[in-house]
């Protein structure tokens, strides 16, 4: 096989798979399944899962850059836009199941929320960070907007503060969970200013060296 | 029976002494329904009950005798006995809803005692069954509003906190009265972490505490507590959110000022000492005005919340002339 087929055939649809799991898991227990259930808080259990699958896959989003260095393996990029679009997905379904099941439509309140609370504030604009990335994700739009996409794709980082802080925001007292996803993030993007800055001096370095221009 | 910590309490008083008139005729109508025999002695727990052993579970205790209050009892549905006792907050066992029930099956809510120390006459140390035994054990439909936006329905066993707290007789320096929970990192595996500042702790101003409404807790659904909700003796404040609601007792001090309590010392800007459900005020993140009624329908039915979780004809008066907004 090669490296395409491999990923074609293999790692993509282990991507598909560990992505819906926790779907599927809540699904289950929703219908019964092995006398399984959602507890006595349904809407919350579900609203908790797809907030916190959405900020896995945010995380394993921004962790393939790092690991295609550190394991030397590049072709990993392939597997990241796959990884971001379940990020959005999820975190689309948290967005859906707060509305429909938290809310139960009630729209003044969404509004009041919004504006008011801003823990769900930042939640909103974290989504819609992600929406924007998603709906350009394609190699057509990649294509269309040139140097532009790369800078609107830095969305992620915010998006991924954002995402984190939104969840210990509404944390009442134990913020154990919460701080470990921040510092995991703060690894990922602390990982990426370490090499941001190890590039700069050595390319500082090399151009007040004679003979280059 | 009779014992030197026995003799520390004095007999009952007279209800009629300590509660208003109406709830007074109340209660003896209740008592009246249970007859002579009840009245007896039968009806009263703790009585021709050999000690428990160690670790013995509320399983193997005799069940409750009890007698319906219709007065204090709303007609709303109750929530099921599962979801009253799978989903709630204890975080001495875990912060998370499922952690109590999980990690508080091993828990020895017996044998049990409580100290009564501060501005009373009759301070010491008293076993579980002192506390019980002169009281007649009411079930009560309440409405249970958590700080968090649930709420739930809970058919609780218990007795007026009043007729207790009288038994000690609170001197005229006692103020509020302080609750405390158990201490024990080895029983209770969230007071391994420093989430909150263990003891949790509570307080009511002392006519709170004297209010009918206010209710010393030891069962729920006509079983004793289960582990998970508090055993072997809570509080249950209805027209309070549930942390007010403190669990597990082991102490009862009478103060002269304010006592302090867990969650207004964790975030004092988000949780007063009064802690009445009050739509008008919001939680500084989150919205007061409606609660999701777990149990109803799948997803839980939004509903308007009450001021003072729909007690306010009875409990409003104790804050007449106060401002809410500032005694949050």
């Amino acid at each position: 096989m090669t490296v395409e087929q491999r990923y074609r055939r293999i790692y993509k649809p282990l991507v598909w798979i560990g992505s819906l799991l926790p779907l599927a898991w809540l699904l289950g227990r929703g219908f019964g399944v092995g006398g399984g259930s959602l507890g006595a808080d349904p809407a919350e259990e579900i609203l908790r899962t797809c907030g916190k699958t959405a900020l896995n896959l945010l995380l394993l989003t921004l962790a393939v850059t790092p690991l295609r260095q550190i394991a030397r393996a590049p072709q990993l990029l392939r597997l990241r836009r796959l990884l971001g679009l379940f990020a959005f997905f999820h975190a689309m379904l948290h967005l859906v199941a707060y509305v429909v099941l938290e809310l139960q439509f009630d729209w003044p309140m969404l509004g009041e929320d919004v504006a008011k609370r801003p823990y769900i504030t930042i939640g909103f604009v974290a989504v819609a960070l992600l929406a924007a990335l998603a709906a350009t994700s394609t190699q057509r739009a990649m294509r269309r907007l040139g140097r532009r996409w790369q800078r609107l794709h830095w969305g992620i980082y915010p998006a991924a503060v954002l995402g984190v802080w939104h969840y210990g925001w509404q944390v009442k007292a134990d913020l154990r969970e919460p701080l470990v996803y921040a510092g995991i993030l703060a690894l990922l993007l602390g990982w990426r200013l370490w090499k941001r800055r190890a590039a700069l001096t050595s390319t500082s370095g090399s151009s007040t060296a004679p003979g280059r221009t | 029976m009779e014992g030197p910590m026995t003799r520390r309490i004095q007999p009952r008083i007279a209800p009629s002494e300590i509660t208003p008139e109406a709830v007074f005729r109340d209660r003896r109508r209740v008592l009246a329904a249970l007859g002579a025999a009840a009245l007896g002695g039968a009806a009263l727990p703790g009585l021709g009950q050999s000690p428990t052993p160690a670790g013995g579970a509320a399983s193997r205790l005799a069940p409750p005798k009890y007698a319906r209050s219709e007065r204090w009892s709303t007609k709303e549905t109750p929530t099921s006995l599962e979801d009253v006792t799978s989903y709630n907050n204890f975080y001495e066992f875990g912060t998370d809803k499922a952690d109590p029930k999980a990690n508080a099956q091993k828990f020895r809510a017996r044998p049990w005692s409580v100290e009564v120390a501060g501005e009373a006459e009759v301070r010491g140390r008293f076993t579980l069954e002192d506390i019980l035994r002169p009281h007649a054990l009411e079930e009560r439909v309440y409405r249970f509003r958590c700080v968090e936006a649930w709420s739930m329905v809970v058919p609780w066993l218990g007795f007026p906190l009043g007729d207790l707290l009288q038994r000690f007789k609170p001197t005229s320096r006692a103020r509020y009265v302080e609750f405390t929970t158990l201490l024990d990192p080895g029983q209770m595996p969230g007071q391994r972490s420093p989430v909150l500042d263990w003891p949790y702790a509570e307080g009511l101003r002392m006519d709170e505490a004297m209010h009918p409404l206010a209710l010393m807790v030891v069962g729920v659904y006509g079983q004793w507590l289960p582990n998970q909700n508090g055993a072997p003796l809570r509080l249950v404040v209805p027209w309070k959110y549930g942390f007010k609601s403190i669990k597990s007792i082991v102490r009862i001090r009478f103060t002269e000022r304010e006592p302090r309590t867990s969650w207004n010392l964790s975030a004092p800007y988000e949780y007063g000492f009064y802690a009445n459900v009050n739509p008008a005020v919001d939680h500084p993140r989150w919205s007061q005005a409606k609660e999701r009624r777990l149990g109803t329908g799948f997803f839980a039915t939004r509903t308007d919340t009450l001021p003072f979780n729909g007690y306010a004809a009875d409990v409003a008066g104790l804050y007449r002339g106060m401002d809410l907004r500032r005694y949050f």
